[in-house]
């Protein structure tokens, strides 16, 4: 039972990414991964959750470019990791529109800053397993 | 919920908008709920006091049923606030229903009203923030419904090209519309080649940004005979919420209106062969696309295929958003109130150039959030009952 008196799910996931680690919940009662971190598994209902560290591997499910006026264009996308959830990121090292549907990505920890929590990016992982 | 709900029980008898576009500095969202409200109370010909249910929803007004009562000077029996994004005023119709079958009210007013053009979206509909999607800076809605798009054309093979015939069709059909706000032609050429905001959309895929708002007036099918109008009978109604944040949408390409339209047609007992015209949510040009699917009008995957060629356009195989749309006739942030008046107005056939012949059953489907609310209400003249 998470006591959210003493530690909050995003808490959790934020002390995981200053390791250079990205972190998941996994239902122990039904045994599905699920992501955002929550206080209550969703479906089951149940607190009985275990935080994991992901391989960091995963598939581009879908991807945007976004043009804000006066900067470069920038990569949304939406990631499968292997563990079987989803989260959005942002794939890195790649011109934007080259990222694709179906690409092996790799996670890798941003640092954020004063104003942003650090946050997972990915980079093209090639043909990785 | 939809099985204790009765197929022609209420009856939309009054349908009005606002003023739309551009209002004047310092009009607020209440002023143009308020005169959507009278507009649409003076169409069927009842007047404040017979109001005893009030529905409101609106992204600048955070308790909408108190504002408007308030405004107006009435104090309705039942009142609704349930704001699920633009397919609210759905919602509203569906609980609507249930009060007036139980006898809780007897005339319903449902409205809306906003002030994005003049105010700003971003000041309009100001976003929660997500630690999970915000540090990656989306533009949202729009970057949502645009890998949804970028997901059905790696799955399906849908096009640009089928994207902009989208919003093509919508231009074509607001050019017959005297209350739309676009005015000129548009080209294919010009929707691909029009700036890019987050691909696959160019700013022509993009919803209008304008001011406006809308109300209508709904009561028991017994009382909707002794009023001005023909009433315009709610057939069925369906509902249903997948998620909030589009991290949290299961499948992209699968909405719930796959959810939403087989309640509303089991309750109308139509299928969509006896769907004369539809009303679809367009905020983006991928979502006609998807409702077309997700309704059963035609299989997955073939949405972008069927909208080619003029398919929705004036003259095409099926007339959809004949209004012009929330891509050409008026998108004021929230726009499902006004995708109902729409419908409602085609079986009443009063649309003139644009009227569909013969317009006994309208299907009009809303949308709320990133593709997070599907709600469908199927509208149906006297004869379809």
């Amino acid at each position: 039972m998470t006591d959210l008196t003493k530690q909050s799910p995003l808490g959790t996931y934020v002390e995981h990414l200053k390791k250079g680690e990205l972190a998941y919940q996994v239902c122990k009662d039904d045994g599905k991964a699920f992501f955002y971190p929550r206080a209550v598994a969703p479906g089951s209902g149940s607190s009985n959750i275990e935080w994991r560290v992901s391989k960091g591997l995963g598939t581009v499910y879908t991807t945007t470019v976004v043009h804000y006026k006066g900067e470069a264009p920038l990569n949304v996308a939406m990631i499968d990791m292997d563990e079987g959830y989803r989260l959005m990121s942002r794939v890195e090292d790649i011109d934007p529109m080259q990222v694709k549907i179906g690409m092996r990505v790799k996670f890798r920890a941003n640092p954020g800053d004063d104003k942003t929590l650090p946050y997972p990016v990915f980079t093209p992982a090639g043909d990785a397993k | 919920m939809t099985d204790m709900l009765k197929r022609g029980s209420i009856a939309v008898v009054g349908a009005a908008e606002s003023d739309l576009g551009q209002v004047a500095p310092h009009t607020s969202p209440v002023d143009l709920m308020a005169q959507a409200t009278l507009r649409a109370l003076d169409d069927c010909g009842l007047t404040l006091k017979d109001v005893d249910g009030l529905y409101v929803a609106a992204t600048q007004v955070r308790m909408g049923p108190m504002s408007l009562a308030e405004y107006l000077g009435i104090k309705p029996k039942v009142f609704d606030g349930t704001q699920i994004g633009g397919s609210s005023f759905m919602t509203h119709v569906a609980h609507a229903q249930m009060a007036i079958q139980l006898g809780l009210c007897e005339v319903a007013v449902i409205a809306y009203g906003s002030t994005q053009r003049s105010v700003s979206r971003a000041a309009a509909s100001p976003r929660e923030f997500n630690p999970y999607e915000s540090p990656y800076r989306p533009i949202l809605p729009i970057s949502a419904y645009a890998m949804a798009a970028a997901r059905h054309m790696h799955q399906y093979g849908t096009t640009r090209e089928h994207l902009a015939e989208v919003a093509v069709a919508a231009r074509k059909w607001a050019l017959m519309n005297p209350k739309a706000w676009e005015k000129e032609p548009l080209t294919i050429e010009q929707a691909l080649n029009a700036r890019m905001v987050s691909y696959p959309f160019t700013v022509r895929d993009c919803c209008l940004v304008v001011d406006g708002g809308g109300a209508i007036v709904l009561t028991s099918a017994a009382k909707a005979k002794t009023l001005k109008k023909k009433p315009v009978y709610v057939l069925g109604v369906g509902e249903t919420l997948s998620h909030a944040n589009i991290s949290s949408m299961p499948d992209f390409t699968v909405t719930g209106a796959a959810i939403s339209g087989p309640q509303a047609f089991k309750m109308a007992g139509v299928t969509p062969k006896d769907v004369k015209m539809l009303s679809l949510y367009d905020a983006f040009t991928i979502t006609p696309i998807l409702f077309l699917e997700d309704l059963g009008f035609v299989p997955k995957g073939e949405g972008g295929r069927f909208v080619a060629n003029g398919g929705i356009a004036p003259g095409g195989k099926l007339a959809v958003n004949t209004s012009g749309g929330g891509l050409s006739y008026c998108h004021p942030g929230m726009y499902g109130l006004l995708v109902m008046i729409e419908a409602i107005r085609q079986v009443r056939g009063e649309c003139g150039e644009r009227q569909v012949k013969g317009c006994d059953v309208a299907l009009a489907h809303g949308n709320g959030g990133v593709m997070s609310s599907q709600c469908t209400v199927i509208f149906g003249s006297e004869n379809s009952l």
